[in-house]
């Protein structure tokens, strides 16, 4: 494991996971086991020791949370990794990390569900997620990446961004990018310098006023206030943050939107439709939340129609709509309860797409 | 003229809103004289919990985290491992510790978290309006046993120092009580001692305060202090459940690779 | 001799000090409220304290300081 750095390397991508959160500084991981997301965890337990870290796995995902909590409060960079049921179980503490102005990292990957659900992958966590990942006005990062190289390069990020904003942040990952192996280059950065959080609850030594890490303000118009200014930050977050891949957009005429490994799929299908002469392209949300509107507005202005493929039901397909203003016709497929769209599949969606704009 | 008592440093100006004779007041300065006496109020990270004392964090001098109901064990054990040189202490009521937080307590307790719980259990849900709690006695009328706590359909109340005694990572438990000056001074004492077994790296301690809610129980604050001397206290014996300094520690033997 | 101070606005007339106090020399000052809208504790015969403080040790709101 020491000689990990600097290497292209073939890693399961919780795995991946771990280990690039380790490179991003992280010290702390407070998790506890369930499939698909156990390795990120069981990694953690062998690698944490071995550099000081704290390994500690929760007697539940509530547990945790809270411990995520109060390492962040205290200054730390923190992070806990669970699947769909134990999410719902972090809502209540990651309402609490967003209205306390809290920074951490919470990995989802994704299983089918509701419920107890199943183990194979899905997308059904996106509206928990981008809309409700806990109770009251709130938003936290979520990144959709669709290779373990972009699970590796978006656990810094997200690390960082939550720190700038006082936020928490998601990687949305879904089962196969779980437990899907590839290779990966994993950039050997020294243990950065990483800025100390002023504000934090570490003890004052006496050298400053105490600090609160609180959410509770009893005075109605006291939080009115302050959650107003909590979203003129979500609203420069949502200026320059999103992040997206075009794929041959430019010139499409019927565009996919996918995230995640559904776009990987999706990818092929385009690629196929082109080589039939069909206009595709693929528009694929890097971050789901700020999700890319703007780019999306600019390809409706072009565009014909727009498909949405997720392992769900449908959840970001009313997104794109609102992006778009339901400028053009959007269509949505997909499979849930961990069944996997393919590529033929998707391929027929695009192709009933042109039948329909004749 | 000398100053023979004033407040301690370790507790604000802020005026206290629990009710008028509240034991709540009296223990928030007892942990207060703690931190200062040991002179680790500079290093104190105190969680607040959900209850009468959700706002604890305007009282305390140190910094301090609120935290969400009965989590506060876990909320202290990031800090704690975050910040190993701390001081972290929660500071709990009966529903926070014993219903909702039943989990994080026992784990925090069997993992030997180093950190001090001050447990305040008063037998009733004081700040929603005088509710069952998990440690309100049998036929003990509350706003949710209007006829009494049946134990056969409510159970039984809990005895939270005589179950954390059964975990190894429990280094200190002792139940005490601030009905009288007397039991005040000792009380004061226990919770140094908890502190004490935290900064000496020992493990998980835990000081239970048997404590009134006048409010709640329809009575003045001296009749609360009676009732609870003649039904609480025979109930929660006050004493030391557990003690790992008053064992003499067999030499660790250095692990051979 | 020993000197109580009780904090008029602190104070909200609990009256736990008065049943610790060995002397009996702690009462509800009757004719007075505070702002709170309690009466407030008053020392009622001073030449009678020890200021051994049980008064400020009950006092859950530390309005007591005792001064010897």
């Amino acid at each position: 494991m020491e000689k990990i750095m600097a290497q292209r390397v073939l890693m399961k991508g919780n795995e991946a996971l771990a280990e690039a959160a380790i490179q991003a500084g992280c010290r702390h991981f407070f998790g506890y086991p369930i499939t698909p997301q156990t390795e990120l965890a069981a990694y953690m337990s062998k690698r944490m020791p071995k550099i000081g870290g704290t390994y500690l796995q929760a007697e539940s995902e509530i547990a945790a949370i809270n411990m995520v909590q109060g390492a962040a409060a205290a200054g730390v960079r923190a992070m806990t990794s669970s699947s769909s049921p134990g999410i719902s179980l972090k809502t209540e503490g990651i309402s609490y990390m967003c209205g306390s102005d809290l920074p951490a990292l919470i990995i989802n990957v994704q299983r089918g569900g509701p419920g107890l659900g199943g183990i194979q992958p899905s997308q059904a966590d996106y509206w928990q997620a981008t809309k409700a990942p806990g109770h009251g006005d709130l938003h936290i990062l979520v990144f959709a990446p669709s290779s373990v190289q972009e699970m590796v390069d978006l656990v810094g990020k997200a690390f960082d961004l939550a720190d700038t904003y006082r936020m928490p942040a998601m990687i949305l990952a879904d089962g196969l990018l779980g437990q899907m192996m590839e290779p990966v280059v994993l950039e050997d950065k020294p243990l950065k310098d990483l800025p100390k959080k002023e504000w934090a609850a570490c003890g004052h030594n006496f050298e400053r006023k105490n600090h609160i890490i609180n959410s509770l303000y009893l005075k109605a118009w006291q939080l009115d206030e302050l959650v107003q200014k909590r979203f003129e930050r979500y609203k420069t977050i949502e200026e320059k943050e999103p992040m997206c891949e075009k794929f041959l957009c430019d010139d499409a005429d019927f565009i996919t939107v996918a995230y995640g490994a559904t776009a990987r799929i999706a990818k092929a299908a385009v690629k196929e439709a082109r080589a039939r002469g069909i206009k595709a392209g693929l528009l694929r949300p890097v971050t789901v939340w700020p999700f890319p509107k703007k780019e999306l507005a600019e390809a409706a202005r072009t565009a014909k129609a727009f498909l949405c493929v997720e392992m769900s039901m449908g959840q970001m397909v009313d997104d794109v709509r609102l992006a778009i203003e339901c400028k053009k016709p959007v269509r949505f497929f997909g499979h849930t309860g961990g069944v996997i769209p393919t590529p033929a599949e998707v391929l027929d969606e695009i192709l009933k797409m042109t039948e329909g704009a004749e | 003229m000398a100053v023979v008592f004033q407040k301690p440093k370790s507790l604000t100006n802020a005026p206290m809103h629990y009710c008028p004779g509240c034991t709540h007041g009296i223990i928030h300065r007892l942990v207060a004289e703690c931190l200062d006496e040991l002179g680790v109020e500079g290093k104190a990270v105190g969680v607040a919990p959900v209850g009468c004392a959700v706002m604890a964090y305007d009282y305390f001098s140190c910094d301090m985290i609120q935290s969400p109901h009965g989590r506060a064990p876990a909320i202290a054990t990031g800090v704690k491992r975050a910040v190993p040189g701390s001081v972290v202490f929660t500071y709990q009521g009966d529903g926070d510790l014993a219903a909702i937080g039943t989990a994080e307590t026992v784990h925090a307790a069997t993992r030997g978290e180093n950190i001090t719980v001050v447990f305040v259990n008063n037998a009733i849900y004081g700040m929603t309006g005088g509710q069952m709690a998990p440690t309100s006695l049998p036929n003990q009328i509350t706003q949710t046993t209007p006829y009494g706590r049946d134990v056969n359909t409510a159970g039984y109340p809990i005895r939270v120092c005589e179950l954390l005694s059964t975990l190894d990572g429990t280094a200190y438990a002792e139940r005490v009580t601030v009905d009288c000056v007397k039991n005040v001074l000792k009380a004061k004492k226990a919770l140094k001692k908890a502190f004490q077994t935290q900064i000496d790296g020992l493990g998980f301690s835990i000081v239970e305060f048997i404590s009134t809610c006048p409010t709640n129980w329809s009575l003045t604050p001296n009749e609360a202090l009676g009732w609870l001397r003649e039904n609480m206290l025979p109930y929660y014996p006050l004493g030391v459940y557990k003690d790992k300094t008053a064992v003499s520690q067999p030499p660790v033997k250095e692990e051979t690779k | 001799m020993p000197k109580v101070t009780i904090d008029r606005d602190i104070c909200k007339g609990c009256e736990l000090c008065a049943a610790a106090c060995p002397k009996h020399i702690l009462a509800l000052a009757k004719e007075e409220l505070n702002d709170k809208g309690y009466h407030p504790m008053e020392w009622t015969e001073p030449e009678k304290c020890t200021g051994c403080a049980f008064c400020a040790i009950m006092c859950p709101d530390c309005a007591i300081t005792v001064e010897k």
